[in-house]
């Protein structure tokens, strides 16, 4: 009963919730609301390629940079028209990730992390010592508002919309990806690499192909970004960064579908309330409180709720898409026809 | 059975965690509501986002100090004619989308006008924000790419002193002594590149030769690599773009491979921490600086000698410490809105206007002479050269 009103269900919430800028006025609640999206955008990759493919990447920030800059470049040294450099924008980081893929994940595990994290630092210095192009450690300023046709995304409302409308198509274009027989592969190779060679999946193939996902959707995330702050520099794009996309993944819960976007909400809405709430409770206390409650709060969390809150799915009746044991484990594989 | 409970309170508390922060959410917005129907008619809001926090805080934190102190004095003296001031200070944590953030949370809070950030890129990232809300803002930060080019930065002002300002004083300084040939060195950051784009077109124009140039990273803990390529050029002088830690290693680095020619910095290394890290190295360094860090050997019918006298007055007695130069553009910024306000009323247009107009204005920082086509408004007067002896700064002539 419930698994037919499913769908239903979340159609009427992603409804409902896309109607929130009809009711609440408030610039900063939608713009928090903004950037929670993008940050889910890109963590839906990311979610993909650590929760189903098993692999770890700290270099995520340096996809998000290159769809970033790629818009910045383009539209402000070369004044291309913002769709196509939209299309660079999410094109390029998964160019790169497929170029830097191959002998990448032929890595396992930490090795694995190391080499992103070594891309992510790379990329970031090339930000930075760019000279006229990148604009430097100083950055870029002027890029202008994304416009399709007549309609350019010059408020806050129309970029909610934008957002979250691509964020929903994802998340349900995902759906269907995760109980696809891709899907099923990738969550066998994140439980056993050789047992998942060994049923005739393609590994390094398969993962490949969620890295240079992850990575598209990494540079979708950095090009919206970009036509929504209109400036850049090379600090967002930091290893910093790529730590804080791997936490949201982590709190969000891996290998779940709303576990990024809950995730992604929860680090960006916590530093908001944070930096609200603490100085109410310690007054003049800096911004180094906030990172220590924000913390304190994470430890918590994580401690409660080990499997990050995705998990939270089961009270709504929803199984989290996890999977149960090893036993289940070979019945994937033999589904697989391996 | 034991499972099932630990199962259960985890998810209760999980839930009583999310639910306590929408219900603080709530009661965020619910209580700035309530303040603007309380006091709405009554109190002049102003804004300001800085960088309590991250990378910059050394910078943002006397820039809190400052206006903490000054929203105080203007109250207990019965505010803007007779209007009581609420200022609101954000964290940007020295994170560009937390200023943007931030910014926004100001605008709904209606803010007259926005003060910050303490440094370039949070400052830069608000820019289109608050032109759009049509908001003023005054920058504190030091790149003149905040408030260039003017036509585009309708909103936008800034209180520190452009590049282009301490450049000057530096290529005025190397004339007068008959030094042509320098060598620059500069930190790999968004100051360092702003110091550096300035010096070179400069030393163009005016005929300084750079026959070295050479970067470091903020994070470097020695530069003898490249003070060798220094030691070994006909460089009369060294131009150094940096703030301490590493313009102290830099400046100990020097003297310890013996280099002859002349050490010149930035305003960057302004504040008594450079001369404690250089532990002695410090000794002959040339500067230029605001007249803050020498007020006592300035002559007395400097103009800004009374105010610079009572800004450390105020704060050593309020936190026990002598003020710096950032703290100093806060106090400058908030006192150019504050006067704006006073003229112009609570209209967010007419204080732009007002604050366009600023003429002669006695601060911290120098005379402020605004008009449609400066927005920093600060000449070469603004600053001083001085020269490090024995721990302390010297005024030069």
């Amino acid at each position: 009963m419930w698994g037919k009103n499913k769908k239903y269900f979340w159609l009427a919430a992603a409804l409902g919730f896309l109607a929130i800028p009809l009711i609440v006025k408030s610039n900063y609640i939608i713009s928090t609301l903004i950037v929670i999206g993008l940050y889910a955008i890109l963590v839906q990759g990311l979610g993909i390629l650590m929760g189903y493919a098993g692999q770890v990447s700290f270099g995520h920030a340096a996809f998000f940079g290159l769809g970033a800059y790629a818009v910045a470049i383009l539209t402000t040294h070369y004044s291309w028209p913002t769709i196509p450099a939209l299309g660079a924008a999410v094109l390029l980081p998964g160019m790169v990730a497929a170029v830097i893929g191959r002998p990448t994940l032929k890595l396992q595990e930490l090795y694995l992390a190391l080499a992103t994290l070594g891309f992510g630092i790379l990329v970031h210095i090339a930000f930075t010592e760019g000279g006229e192009m990148t604009g430097g450690p100083s950055g870029l300023s002027g890029i202008p508002y994304l416009s399709v046709g007549g309609l350019v995304f010059d408020s806050d409302v129309k970029f909610f919309y934008l957002v979250w409308i691509l964020l929903f198509l994802l998340l349900a274009g995902m759906n269907n990806l995760v109980r696809s027989r891709v899907g099923r592969a990738l969550r066998a190779i994140s439980e056993s690499e050789y047992a998942a060679e060994n049923a005739g999946i393609d590994t390094v193939g398969l993962k490949l192909q969620s890295f240079v996902f992850s990575a598209l959707l990494a540079g979708l995330a950095g090009g919206l970004y970009a036509f929504y702050i209109t400036f850049i520099s090379p600090s967002p794009f930091s290893f910093h960064a790529s730590v804080q996309f791997v936490l949201m993944a982590v709190v969000g819960g891996l290998g779940t579908l709303t576990g990024p976007l809950l995730g992604a909400a929860l680090v960006v809405a916590l530093g908001e309330v944070l930096r609200w709430a603490v100085p109410l409770v310690i007054p003049g206390a800096g911004g180094e409180y906030q990172i220590i409650f924000f913390g304190l709060i994470l430890v918590i969390l994580m401690v409660l709720q080990p499997g990050g809150l995705g998990a939270l799915g089961k009270l709504l009746g929803t199984p989290a898409k996890r999977l149960p044991g090893k036993g289940a484990d070979t019945r994937l594989l033999e589904s697989q026809g391996g | 059975m034991k499972n099932l409970l630990k199962f259960k309170s985890s998810n209760i508390m999980l839930v009583a965690v999310l639910a306590l922060i929408i219900l603080v959410s709530g009661c965020a917005a619910g209580g700035e509501k309530d303040k603007q129907n309380v006091s709405g008619e009554e109190s002049y809001k102003i804004g300001a986002v800085i960088d309590i926090s991250g990378n910059s805080s050394s910078l943002g934190v006397p820039e809190r100090d400052t206006l903490q102190m000054l929203v105080e004095n203007l109250n207990a003296g019965g505010g803007i004619n007779g209007h009581p001031v609420e200022l609101t200070i954000l964290d940007n944590k020295s994170d560009e989308t937390e200023a943007v953030l931030a910014a926004k949370t100001l605008i709904e809070q209606d803010v007259l006008a926005v003060l910050g950030c303490a440094s370039s890129g949070p400052s830069m990232a608000m820019i289109n924000t608050l032109q759009k809300e049509k908001v003023p803002m005054i920058s504190m930060a030091a790149a003149s790419s905040i408030v260039e080019p003017v036509e585009e930065r309708h909103w936008v002002f800034k209180t520190a002193q452009s590049d282009i300002v301490t450049v000057s004083n530096i290529i005025s300084y190397l004339k007068e002594n008959g030094l042509t040939k320098v060598a620059f060195l500069y930190m790999n950051n968004a100051y360092g590149d702003g110091g550096k784009k300035a010096f070179l077109t400069a030393a163009r124009e005016n005929n300084v030769e750079v026959v070295v140039e050479e970067k470091f990273e903020a994070s470097d803990k020695d530069m003898t690599a490249q003070l060798t390529r220094v030691k070994s050029s006909p460089a009369q002088a060294t131009v150094v773009w940096a703030i301490p830690p590493s313009a102290s290693i830099l400046t100990k680095n020097y003297r310890d491979l013996g280099i002859a020619a002349l050490l010149i910095h930035s305003h960057g290394v302004g504040n008594q921490k450079f001369i404690d890290l250089a532990q002695g190295a410090a000794d002959g360094v040339i500067l230029p600086i605001g007249k803050l860090t020498v007020v006592e050997q300035i002559p007395d019918d400097d103009p800004q000698k009374k105010v610079l006298q009572s800004y450390i007055d105020d704060y050593t007695k309020k936190y026990n410490m002598l003020p710096d130069s950032f703290g100093g553009y806060a106090w400058d910024a908030f006192h150019l809105v504050v006067k704006a306000i006073e003229k112009a009323g609570p209209d967010r247009g007419a204080i732009r206007d007002e604050l366009e107009n600023t003429r002669e204005f006695v601060g911290v920082s120098g005379v402020f002479n605004m008009s449609p086509r400066d927005h920093n408004g600060l000449d070469k007067e603004s600053m001083v050269m001085v020269r490090i002896e024995n721990g302390k700064w010297k005024l030069l002539d």
